[in-house]
C-alpha cells in the first residue's frame, strides 16, 4: 500500500509540474464552459417559449441541462485521457527510469495500481472544474443532487475504464505519440460501438454494443445506478490493469 | 555474495551472455571489463532482477534473481548507463522518492538524503532541478540514488562515462570509499580505471567469460619475459647500428634486440630477456663499456591494455595489432 502511495503521489507531483494538468484543466474548462452556457441557453430560451404557450414551467434542470452536460463531460473525457496516460509508461521507457522502477523493492501491480490511481486523480481534478458551473445551477435553481453525485460517480468510471486501457497501451511502447494516438483510437472506437444497434439486430450486434462504454454511461448521466453498469466499468478497469502487467512482465522477458 | 552459475541471456536471435560463471565474496571490488557489446550490462541487468536469465542461476546475497527477486532488490544498488533521473524533480524530492521506493523509513530518509548528498558532493544542487544539472551532477545524483538505502551490493554500469577527468578522479576516490561496507560491481570499456580502483578483473567477450583473476596476477600471468626501451647515442656523432645491436644480443639473458627508431646518431632498442634474468645492469654497463652514451633504460610494463587485447582480440584482430 505504501508503495502505491508513492508511486501515486510521485505521478501527481509530475503531472503538476509540467504544464499537462493545467492545460488538461484549461481545455475541460473551456469546452464544458461552451456547453454549459449552450445547455443554459437554450433551456431559457425553451423555458421562455412553454410559459408564453402558457403551459407553466415543467421544465426539469436535471433532464434538461445536467445530464446533456454530463453525456458531454464523458465524450469530452475520451480527448482527455489519451493525454494523460500516453506518458505515464511511454516517458520512462524512452529515459530509462524505467530501470529504476524495475530494480526498486517494489511490485510491478504498486506501480502498475500507483500510476492509474495518479491519472484517476487528475482525471478527477480535471471533471472537477465542471463542479463549478454546476454549482451556478444551485445557486439560481433547485436541481436534484443525488443524480449529479450518480453521474459524476459513472463518469469517474468510465474514465478509470478508458485510463487502465490507455496505462496498458502506454507500456507498449517508448514512443508517447504513438501511445496516446492508439489510446485515441481504442477511446473512440469503444464510443461509437453502439452506433451497430442502429443497424444490426442479431446476437453479435448486442454484444457489441455492450463493449461501448458509452452505452453504460447512459443510466449514470440519468441518474440510475445499475449494478451491471457498475460492474461492467469495474471490470474493465480490473481488465486494462491486467493487461499492464502481463504487459511489464513481457517486457522484461523480451527486452 | 554474488554467485552466478552458468547464466545465459538469449535476447529474439543473439545470444548476449553465454553461460557465465563467476563469485563475488563480500568488500570487494570488481572491475567488468570487455568491449562494447560484450555483455556487461546484460550480466547487470540480471543480477539486479531488470531481466531474468534464460538459463543458469544468479544469486545475490544468497538470494536467486528469479525466486525472490523483492529481496535482491532490497540488498542492491544500482546505476544503470543513464542514470535513471526524472527532469522535473528537484535532487532532494528525487532523492526522497528513490530513498522511499528503496523501503527506507519516514523518520529516517531526511537523514539518509543528506547523508548521501554529501558524500557524493551534490549538497550545493540539492534544491535544483535535475534538468538543469550538468552532466558530472547528474552521474553523482545517479551514485547517491544507488546507495541511498545503504545497500550490501553496488552495482554500477559505467560510472564515469562522460565525466571530466577531475570527476572521474573524484568519482574512482568514492568508489573506493564505498568498498569495505559494499561489495562493488562495476563495468567499465576503460582499462585502467579497472587498474586503479578494482581488486578483482572479470574480463568477458562476446558474451563469453574470458579470464577472471586479481589485477596483479593478470598482469603477472601474461607477462612472461621482460622487454626493455634502450636508447643509445654514439658519442663522436656516428653510431654504428649494426655495432650496438650485437653487443646488446650478446649480453647474456638476452633474447631479441629489435630496433625500433633510429635517428642521426640515436637509436632505440626493443630488448626482450629471457624469464629469470636481470639484464638491465649488464645491458647498461654493456653500452657504457663501450663508449656510448646511455639515453634511457626503463622496462616496458605490460598493461592491462595489452592483456585485454591479448584476451579478446580475435586472431585476425591480433595480427593487426602485432604489425602495429
Amino acid at each position: 500500500m505504501r508503495n502505491i502511495f508513492i508511486i501515486c503521489r510521485k505521478e501527481l507531483k509530475s503531472y503538476f509540474a509540467s504544464p499537462i494538468a493545467y492545460l488538461l484543466m484549461a481545455i475541460f474548462a473551456v469546452i464544458f464552459g461552451f456547453f454549459f452556457y449552450s445547455a443554459t441557453a437554450i433551456f431559457v430560451v425553451r423555458g421562455m417559449e412553454s410559459q408564453m404557450m402558457g403551459r407553466g414551467f415543467p421544465m426539469d434542470v436535471n433532464e434538461w441541462v445536467i445530464r446533456p452536460l454530463l453525456m458531454n463531460a464523458s465524450v469530452v473525457g475520451l480527448f482527455l485521457i489519451p493525454m494523460i496516460t500516453m506518458r505515464l509508461y511511454a516517458e520512462e521507457k524512452r529515459s530509462g527510469t524505467i530501470e529504476l522502477l524495475l530494480t526498486s523493492p517494489v511490485r510491478d501491480v504498486e506501480v502498475i495500481v500507483g500510476k492509474w490511481l495518479a491519472a484517476l486523480l487528475l482525471y478527477a481534478c480535471v471533471l472537477g472544474i465542471s463542479a463549478i458551473n454546476i454549482a451556478v445551477l444551485f445557486f439560481y435553481g433547485q436541481p436534484d443532487w443525488k443524480p449529479i453525485l450518480v453521474g459524476y460517480l459513472g463518469l469517474l468510471l468510465q474514465g478509470g475504464c478508458l485510463l487502465a486501457i490507455g496505462t496498458f497501451i502506454s507500456t507498449l511502447t517508448k514512443n508517447q505519440i504513438i501511445a496516446g494516438g492508439a489510446t485515441f483510437a481504442v477511446c473512440l472506437l469503444l464510443w461509437v460501438l453502439d452506433w451497430v444497434t442502429a443497424y444490426e439486430t442479431a446476437a453479435w450486434g448486442k454484444v457489441i454494443s455492450y463493449l461501448s462504454v458509452v452505452t453504460h454511461f447512459e443510466p449514470f448521466a440519468k441518474g440510475v445506478l445499475d449494478t451491471k453498469d457498475l460492474i461492467f466499468y469495474v471490470s474493465m478497469i480490473f481488465f486494462g490493469l491486467f493487461l499492464t502487467a502481463r504487459s511489464m512482465e513481457s517486457l522484461r522477458w523480451r527486452a | 555474495m554474488i554467485k552466478v552459475e552458468g547464466m545465459t541471456k538469449r535476447y529474439a536471435r543473439t545470444v548476449a551472455v553465454d553461460n557465465i560463471s563467476f563469485e563475488v565474496e563480500k568488500g570487494r571490488i570488481v572491475g567488468f571489463l570487455g568491449p562494447n557489446g560484450a555483455g556487461k550490462t546484460t550480466t547487470m541487468r540480471v543480477l539486479t532482477c531488470f531481466l531474468p536469465p534464460s538459463g543458469g542461476t544468479a544469486k545475490v546475497a544468497g538470494f536467486d534473481v528469479l525466486e525472490q527477486p523483492l529481496e535482491v532488490k532490497k540488498r542492491i544498488g544500482y546505476l544503470p548507463e543513464t542514470p535513471p533521473l526524472y527532469p522535473e524533480m528537484e535532487v532532494v524530492e528525487y532523492l526522497t522518492f528513490v530513498g522511499k521506493l528503496k523501503g527506507i523509513a519516514g523518520s529516517d530518509i531526511k537523514r539518509r538524503v543528506d547523508e548521501v548528498s554529501e558524500r557524493c558532493a551534490i549538497a550545493d544542487v540539492r534544491n535544483r532541478l535535475v534538468s538543469k544539472l550538468s552532466k558530472g551532477y547528474r552521474q553523482r545524483v545517479g551514485l547517491a540514488q544507488a546507495i541511498i538505502h545503504n545497500p550490501d551490493v553496488l552495482i554500477l554500469d559505467e560510472p564515469t562515462a562522460g565525466l571530466d577527468p577531475k570527476q572521474i578522479i573524484e568519482t574512482r576516490e568514492l568508489i573506493k570509499d564505498l568498498a569495505g561496507s559494499h561489495t562493488i560491481i562495476l563495468s567499465t570499456h576503460i582499462l585502467s580505471e579497472v587498474e586503479h580502483t578494482c581488486e578483482q578483473v572479470i574480463i568477458i567477450n562476446k558474451g563469453r567469460l574470458a579470464a577472471i583473476d586479481s589485477v596483479s596476477n593478470l598482469t603477472a600471468r601474461l607477462r612472461g619475459s621482460e622487454s626493455i626501451a634502450v636508447e643509445v647515442e654514439g658519442t663522436d656523432g656516428v653510431l654504428n647500428r649494426a655495432e650496438v645491436q650485437g653487443r646488446l644480443e650478446r649480453v647474456a639473458g638476452v633474447s631479441a634486440v629489435i630496433c625500433k627508431e633510429s635517428r642521426d646518431n640515436r637509436c632505440l632498442f626493443e630488448v626482450e630477456s629471457l624469464q629469470g634474468y636481470h639484464v638491465r645492469g649488464d645491458l647498461a654497463r654493456t653500452v657504457v663499456g663501450a663508449g656510448w652514451n646511455l639515453l634511457e633504460l626503463r622496462p616496458i610494463a605490460l598493461s592491462l591494455e595489452n592483456i585485454f587485447l591479448e584476451l579478446t582480440a580475435s586472431e585476425q584482430q591480433q595480427t593487426v595489432v602485432a604489425k602495429q
